[in-house]
């Protein structure tokens, strides 16, 4: 997750601007304008042609990004699915959890890692091409990759308090907890 | 009640089923010199040949979605159109040049596309020239053949495999939104690989070469830069 979060970086540092809509570019109006700087330098516009010397490095994070994605989402998937069906998540999050962290971890199970994949794949054109619902549902690629940015800056938040909370309640007895039991 | 899988079996499935997916790769992977970036790559490139219809189109748009469309890369290469030609070579049964004139004179094919750039930016364009498919079957591709590598005079080089060449939005363009291909978009011609990111589409297009060889591009090659070679993200 700490590669997904950095590379995501690595990768926005490249073009920090979010639309709205199916396309958007900097001959066109911004949604955000995040204020990071770019990882590149170009030496400026001669009409619709952008002049530049020094290339983004943002190859490598982006197959760092697929690399991290690969490994969280396939194993994940499947701890899901089995936490479905055995009834793992119902247990946990409505009876034993406090209603807060219930709900919270729910929220973060259920919808917005569904989403931040979701909104992903919506980025691909050839995933897109097998799968053109995925422009209708988020309203275009563009606005996916805003609303990715939106999620990701979500589930960051969740897991600094998450991390802020076990570390308050106990480190290493949480730790045993969440790995192989009591 | 009985767990139906614990988190260390989950935690071991997972690994193995990555493990999985790398024995069942397909005869021709581009190499990975060992680098875990590569390999990821290669599963992507598996898992989207493997999972995804191979003859899905990309969305087409209509005219009033059409948007500015920034030029990057490259802008400013120029070559003198009349003696232009595009060869294609390699393992075809008929080796053959074609001018600009020959080549709109074959069936053509427009759309309007979207241009997903690497960097994260988008753009809309109506692009109209011959499919790629077009070509290869008029030069008669040879059954040993893997990859279309293509080649611009501005000395860059890049690779599809067949089945994104023989795809029916793969085009060789030579209008942009109703003109002649600008200079700064790859003039008088370029190659468009709708499924995958816009740094495939090599503009100022002059060779195309048949093979059966994974060809990294040498030093101005994405693998050499760290790029990606399937792109279809």
């Amino acid at each position: 997750m700490a590669a997904l979060v950095y590379t995501g970086v690595v990768m926005l540092m490249a073009h920090p601007r979010l639309y709205w809509g199916q396309a958007g570019n900097d001959l066109t109006p911004a949604l955000i304008e995040l204020p990071i700087s770019r990882n590149y330098h170009h030496g400026g516009w001669d009409g619709e042609a952008r002049t530049y010397n020094i290339f983004n490095k943002n190859g490598w994070g982006r197959s760092l990004h697929f690399l991290a994605a690969w490994i969280l989402v396939v194993p994940g998937a499947l701890y899901v699915l089995a936490g479905v069906a055995g009834g793992h998540f119902r247990r946990r999050f409505w009876r034993e959890y406090g209603v807060w962290q219930g709900r919270t971890y729910a929220l973060v199970v259920f919808v917005l890692t569904p989403l931040i994949i979701l909104t992903g794949l919506a980025m691909s054109p050839a995933v897109t091409a097998a799968a053109p619902v995925l422009l209708s549902a988020f309203g275009g690629q563009q606005s996916a990759r805003t609303i990715h940015f939106f999620l990701f800056v979500a589930l960051v938040l969740f897991v600094v308090g998450h991390v802020v909370m076990v570390i308050r309640s106990g480190f290493v007895r949480q730790m045993r907890g969440m790995t192989f039991g009591e | 009640m009985k767990k139906l899988v614990t988190r260390r079996q989950a935690i071991v499935a997972g690994l193995a089923s990555m493990g999985g997916v790398a024995l069942a790769r397909p005869k021709a992977l581009p190499p990975t010199y060992g680098s875990l970036l590569r390999m990821a790559d290669d599963v992507t490139y598996v898992a989207h040949r493997a999972l995804l219809p191979q003859d899905a189109l990309v969305r087409e748009y209509s005219e009033r979605d059409i948007t500015p469309f920034p030029a990057i890369g490259t802008t400013n290469a120029r070559v003198d159109v009349a003696d232009w030609r595009l060869s294609v070579e390699g393992l075809v049964a008929r080796p053959q040049t074609f001018s600009l004139a020959d080549l709109k004179r074959l069936p053509a094919r427009t759309q309007i596309t979207r241009h997903t750039c690497e960097e994260g930016w988008s753009a809309i364009a109506k692009w109209t020239g011959v499919p790629l498919s077009v070509i290869l079957d008029a030069a008669g591709v040879l059954p040993s053949a893997q990859y279309v590598k293509s080649h611009s005079y501005d000395d860059y080089e890049n690779s599809i495999d067949l089945l994104d060449a023989f795809h029916p939005q793969t085009i060789l363009a030579y209008a942009m939104n109703g003109r002649d291909l600008p200079v700064p978009h790859g003039a008088p011609l370029r190659l468009r690989v709708e499924r995958q990111l816009g740094y495939k589409g090599l503009k100022y297009l002059t060779r195309l070469i048949v093979t059966s060889e994974f060809d990294d591009g040498g030093q101005k090659g994405d693998l050499a830069n760290g790029w990606a070679w399937y792109t279809g993200i």
